[in-house]
């Protein structure tokens, strides 16, 4: 069973196993208006939570999104390439970012359940 | 932070705001900025512009004193037409791009920028002391209409615009102004008129089935693509006119003399030869190449700098404008984005044809 939990950077991350796959909200995406190009990290790559680990662009303005706990980047969203208006479309769907293999699953403690990131942004 | 006449109606259109020029103004509307800018291209796209100033200049000295403040002739000016113009500093850098117009025989009307608003207000001010004018910062509500429908829009509204042309100016109401201009690079008006007769005007258009409304992400957009300066960004108080790509703007004979502040030194400047200039750009990899990324050449020297850059929906791609050495461009030009060589292609403005009625 897959776990959802939610930052404060609004990112989702749902939790399978010692994987994650993770995106923007879909509030984040409401708020950055139409995306037109998405940098994604190279496989392999250790991130620090809080690096950035992606840079999302509207038309107007290039905006990071950080690494949400401490892993290693395992597969990216290649469908972004040709279509990053996906982002927009399925924001906590087909517009999934990246995937990371956790290093400390007890980081996932301090995040967000969906009723609290609700509350969040209400 | 101030508001424009118009700040409730876009609440009720869902805009998303942000700050600009000490206004909360419209971002970008649900339709979201790509459709957006798409629609003014087809159709026609309301745009808020009560953020710029609108300063009268009226008085028997009052062509006298254009004269002095802009680098062209406006004795010369038809009246009825808009002219592209700036406020030079006395090193021939631009204070301010600007339009002017001719509405009668000592009565012009300056439409400048938000952002210089205060400063060119006590330019001209200052130097209206000098003549027998006067200047008044007139309170106004001022929309855009733009786009290839935006005439038929007018019409059907019962303000009769057909027979304009571009940088033309009519005053069809008291209070109103139009001008057949924009900053799109398609064919369209500006429209100025009483505080309180703008709402029932924007909800007039925005009852016809071509029109909607453009925020300013979609503005920005539309001028890029159009190849239009953008004050602040583009130019500055230390580039010139000539070095910006706008000489055009200046009559021949001003341009080596005249009695305009800056004069000297924009003749000086001429002379001496430009030492940098701006050019058109197109990014070879889909990544935008926004305002201050660093260009340089094959051998990783500096060349200059992009002033201008993001997505051109139209265009389908990214596309920026450059300032940049003479010589800068001679071979491959590359920019830096976040630490990667970005490859840019040398491009003819507009990037996006400009479709004005002449």
């Amino acid at each position: 069973m897959s776990k959802t939990y939610y930052t404060d950077e609004h990112e989702w991350l749902a939790i399978d196993g010692d994987v994650a796959t993770v995106g923007i909200t879909h509030y984040a995406q409401e708020q950055l208006g139409d995306l037109v190009f998405v940098e994604l990290p190279d496989v392999g790559r250790s991130v620090a939570k809080g690096e950035d680990a992606v840079v999302v662009e509207s038309v107007k303005a290039a905006s990071d999104v950080y690494a949400p706990v401490d892993g290693e980047i395992t597969e990216v969203n290649e469908a972004l390439s040709s279509d990053p208006a996906l982002v927009n479309s399925s924001a906590e769907g087909d517009g999934w970012l990246f995937r990371m293999k956790l290093s400390d699953l007890s980081q996932l403690d301090g995040l967000m359940d969906k009723a609290g990131y609700d509350a969040h942004i209400a | 932070m101030k508001q424009t006449p118009f700040h409730s109606l876009h609440q009720d259109a869902g805009a998303k705001f942000g700050p600009f020029a000490g206004y909360d103004m419209p971002l970008f509307y649900p339709l979201g900025i790509l459709k957006e800018h798409q629609h003014t291209r087809e159709r026609a796209g309301l745009f808020d512009i009560s953020h710029m100033v609108h300063i009268a200049v009226e008085g028997p000295q009052a062509a006298a004193l254009i004269g002095r403040a802009c680098p062209y002739e406006p004795a010369k000016q038809a009246i009825g037409s808009g002219k592209y113009s700036f406020f030079l500093n006395d090193k021939g850098g631009i204070e301010d791009d600007l339009i002017v117009s001719r509405l009668g025989e000592e009565r012009f009307l300056i439409v400048a920028n938000a952002g210089c608003a205060e400063k060119d207000v006590a330019h001209i001010t200052a130097l209206s002391k000098d003549f027998d004018v006067t200047v008044t910062v007139l309170p106004r509500a001022f929309l855009a209409l733009q786009g290839p429908q935006a005439e038929a829009v007018l019409e059907r509204a019962g303000i009769a615009v057909a027979a304009m042309e571009f940088m033309t100016v009519a005053e069809p109401r008291a209070g109103w102004f139009v001008s057949r201009s924009g900053y799109t690079g398609e064919d369209g008006f500006e429209i100025g008129l009483p505080v309180d007769q703008g709402e029932a005007l924007a909800r007039t258009l925005l009852a016809d089935e071509a029109v909607e409304w453009i925020g300013l992400g979609a503005r920005d957009s539309l001028r890029l693509e159009a190849g239009l300066p953008l004050y602040g960004q583009d130019l500055s108080d230390t580039i010139t006119p000539h070095e910006a790509g706008l000489i055009w703007a200046i009559p021949k004979p001003l341009r080596e003399a005249g009695d305009y502040i800056g004069a000297a030194a924009l003749a000086s400047a001429i002379a001496a030869g430009r030492r940098r200039k701006r050019i058109g750009l197109t990014p070879r990899e889909r990544v935008p190449v926004r305002a201050g990324a660093r260009l340089m050449n094959a051998s990783g020297e500096a060349i200059g700098s992009v002033t201008s850059g993001g997505f051109g929906p139209t265009v389908g791609g990214p596309v920026a404008l450059g300032l940049v050495t003479m010589d800068g461009d001679e071979g491959a030009i590359f920019a830096d984005v976040r630490g990667k060589q970005i490859e840019m292609e040398k491009a003819a403005l507009p990037f996006a044809p400009h479709r004005y009625k002449r």
